[in-house]
């Protein structure tokens, strides 16, 4: 057990030690925030002023009105198609047909317009037919506008579900799908890192001859168990670095931003048909939603399936590590068995945050093959709603026995194939070399 | 007494008889030579007495009871041929990590590095990398970490490949204290002059099975060809008799064959009464590379593969 000590010391601290990881730790959390606000600001930065001349038309000019920063609407009854560039505008709003029951219009312009200049004019249009009709009809558009505002609060819709107690719960499907799949996608990342991390530690050791002399002093087993949990280790202090940069990061950059930017893009929002009536009750609602969403259940449950199914990968990655010889390119081969499930585990993971109790997520989630992924897209709906108690404690029974039988199985491949130089071993081979007993 | 002893090992692969039924014993104290061509089966071998391989059949015994790898490899020291160091540790670091492994505490680990980096002149290397390192200076820093936590059986494969000849020297040197110290040293080779230099008893092995076993100078009898070498002040003329044939004449030496029967008192008999005056006479033995040659020669050179059924 010391020797096992003085290995898993030597795989963190020489890991840890690194510039890379040094470097990635630091800089990846910056470079997620770099992104987020570049991407804000090219947001508020890109939008386009359209400045739309439309011709002299009663109808429009009593009814179109524009409350956009961003979409001007200008009356001109001199302007037509062949001179509205020249008079300085972005586009000529052009009337085709006229019936009674509906208009067809075209924006004549020399550049594509934006998409969500184009929804907002189609918008302001309709609004515009829809007074006519309303006054054709003899309805008072406030008194429309009052009706449906109360209708609206009136009649509010939310999915509740009972839990055992009877107690009712509100159930919020969008935030739920939001943490199952970035949680599932997160361990899909990492183990995949941390298991090739692995594999190329192993390699690194074959390839070094230096298994050799390590294994005359402590058990293959032992060395292939001391860089795993090393490694697990390492992933687990990146992990908790991440989190911390990324909090006071995010609390330094709040100073940073100017407070414009910020309210410009919260008024971007608004424009998009049908939104504006949230706007006012979002922050409270979002503050509700989140306290509703047990973290604790769901960082444990997280912690729990990251360790689990990087354990139950890892050994299997050692072994393929153990087996291949100088040529890269045999390591992907047989790295396809393992990748493969860990892609299925993907695929069903994006059925299972918008059907968390169907079959399919049920044994996706009980298979330890799959079930460190797929486990989190139920979880995120909370117990019992996306899972059962007993379901979750099954499935993580299963996975610790299956990364038990996995490390059995890899060390057993990891033993014979560390020491093996020149032909890669044959799948036959391997198998006999399963049968050995030690 | 033994400290290592060999009871019909047996260890097949998939395609070759790796070992096969190989039985040897080694001293305490002495310096035992392992040798055999390319793809004897030395490296199966050693691997089983340092417990990384198990044997198919057969007893290892070591030290007087029947070896137990997890605790007799704390006594056993081995350099493998192929040499491994993690490039990229640093060679203080590196010795103190496989002291531990060998379960040497961090002090006692510590104290005896510094004991040897000073001995072997290697104080300034503490921060270097191995990847800094020349090939002969990486030698020198395994040979350390082997005897380190001096073991009672220490295994060399092929020690003094890539080492310039005055650091050959000091690591022969230390081999030799270590042997008067009681450590058994087996020496795995096949350069033969170093062999012959070095060690007391030596086993050859070919295609898995063991070929010859004796002191060196047993074998050397054994193989000797009853070969001599006479110097004479003025060379006398030699007719055919029933003593000795004459094989060369070079000069004013001349290398005779006794023949079956005869001793070599009798050649000089037979010189003195040609009143021959003689310089110096010498029994020519077979060098170990000739008795090698001689043996492995005539199998094929390299081991065929064949289907094993076991």
């Amino acid at each position: 057990m010391n020797k096992v000590s003085l290995i898993i010391k030597r795989e963190y601290l020489t890991r840890v030690r690194k510039k890379t990881f040094i470097l990635s730790t630091f800089l990846f959390p910056i470079i997620i925030i770099l992104f987020v606000v570049g991407s804000v600001f090219i947001a508020v930065r890109s939008r386009e002023v359209v400045k739309i001349a439309i011709p002299n038309d009663s109808f429009l000019r009593s009814n179109l009105k524009s409350d956009s920063s961003s979409v001007l609407f200008v009356y001109d009854p001199a302007v037509n198609q062949n001179n509205f560039q020249q008079l300085g505008y972005t586009a000529y709003l052009k009337p085709n047909r006229d019936t009674n029951n509906s208009r067809d219009y075209s924006i004549v312009s020399r550049k594509q317009i934006g998409l969500e200049s184009m929804e907002y004019i189609r918008h302001q249009l309709n609004q515009a037919f829809e007074n006519r009709l309303l006054q054709q009809s003899g309805i008072d558009k406030e008194t429309l506008d009052s009706v449906s505002k109360v209708s609206n609060d009136a009649i509010s819709v939310t999915n509740k579900v009972l839990d055992e107690t009877g107690k009712e719960k509100e159930a919020n499907a969008g935030l739920a799908y939001g943490i199952g799949f970035t949680s599932g996608i997160l361990i899909y990342i990492t183990m995949f890192i941390f298991g090739a991390m692995v594999m190329r530690g192993v390699m690194e050791e074959k390839m070094n001859r230096i298994a050799e002399v390590i294994i005359s002093s402590v058990k293959p087993f032992q060395l292939m168990m001391g860089k795993i949990i090393g490694i697990a280790a390492v992933g687990l202090t990146q992990f908790l670095m991440w989190i911390i940069l990324i909090i006071v990061l995010m609390n330094v950059m709040q100073f940073f931003v100017p407070h414009e930017a910020l309210q410009q893009l919260q008024n971007t929002q608004p424009n998009m048909p049908g939104g504006n009536s949230m706007s006012g009750q979002l922050p409270s609602t979002i503050a509700h939603i989140i306290g509703n969403v047990n973290w604790l259940l769901i960082i444990s449950c997280f912690l729990f399936y990251f360790l689990g199914g990087y354990l139950f990968y890892a050994a299997l990655f050692a072994a393929v590590g153990s087996v291949v010889n100088e040529d890269p390119q045999e390591a992907q081969s047989l790295m396809l068995p393992i990748t493969m499930p860990i892609i299925f585990a993907f695929l069903i993971l994006s059925t299972t945050i918008s059907h968390p109790n169907s079959p399919l997520a049920f044994w996706g989630s009980m298979i330890p093959f799959t079930s460190p992924i797929v486990m989190m897209g139920r979880i995120a709906y909370g117990v019992p709603e996306g899972v059962p108690w007993w379901q979750l404690f099954l499935s993580m029974g299963l996975l610790v026995l299956g990364f038990i039988f996995t490390t059995w199985f890899a060390g057993k491949i990891y033993r014979t194939g560390i020491l093996m130089y020149g032909k890669r071993a044959s799948w036959k081979e391997m198998i006999k070399w399963l049968r050995r007993s030690s | 007494m033994a400290i290592l002893e060999l009871r019909n090992l047996k260890k097949y692969f998939a395609t070759q008889k790796a070992v096969d039924d190989i039985s040897f014993s080694i001293d305490k104290g002495s310096i035992f030579g392992l040798l055999g061509p390319n793809g004897a089966g030395k490296t199966t071998l050693i691997r089983m007495i340092t417990g990384i391989f198990f044997p198919d059949e057969g007893e290892i015994i070591f030290d007087g009871k029947k070896f137990d790898p997890l605790k007799d490899i704390i006594s056993i020291g081995y350099m493998p041929e192929e040499r491994g160091l993690y490039k990229k540790m640093k060679i203080g670091e590196q010795a103190l990590y496989l002291a531990q492994l060998k379960g040497l505490s961090r002090t006692e680990a510590m104290k005896k590095i510094q004991e040897w980096f000073i001995k072997l002149n290697m104080e300034t290397w503490w921060n270097k990398k191995v990847e800094d390192l020349s090939k002969g200076m990486s030698q020198k820093l395994q040979f350390v970490t082997t005897v380190l936590h001096e073991p009672k059986l220490i295994i060399l494969d092929e020690p003094f490949s890539g080492l310039d000849p005055i650091n050959t020297n000091i690591i022969k040197d230390e081999i030799y204290k270590l042997a008067q110290k009681g450590s058994t040293i087996v020496f795995s080779t096949h350069r033969m002059e170093q062999v012959e230099e070095i060690c007391d008893h030596i086993v050859l092995i070919n295609k898995g099975k063991k070929i010859l076993d004796g002191s060196l100078k047993k074998v050397k009898q054994d193989f000797k060809e009853n070969l001599f070498s006479i110097v004479f002040d003025e060379m006398p003329s030699v007719n055919s008799n029933t003593v000795f044939d004459v094989i060369a004449n070079r000069g004013d030496s001349m290398i005779v064959k006794i023949q079956e029967g005869q001793r070599p008192t009798d050649v000089l008999k037979y010189f003195i009464q040609q009143n021959a005056s003689i310089q110096s006479f010498n029994e020519i033995l077979p060098s170990l590379n000739n008795i090698f040659i001689k043996l492995v020669e005539g199998t094929a050179i390299s081991r065929q593969f064949e289907e094993i059924s076991a």
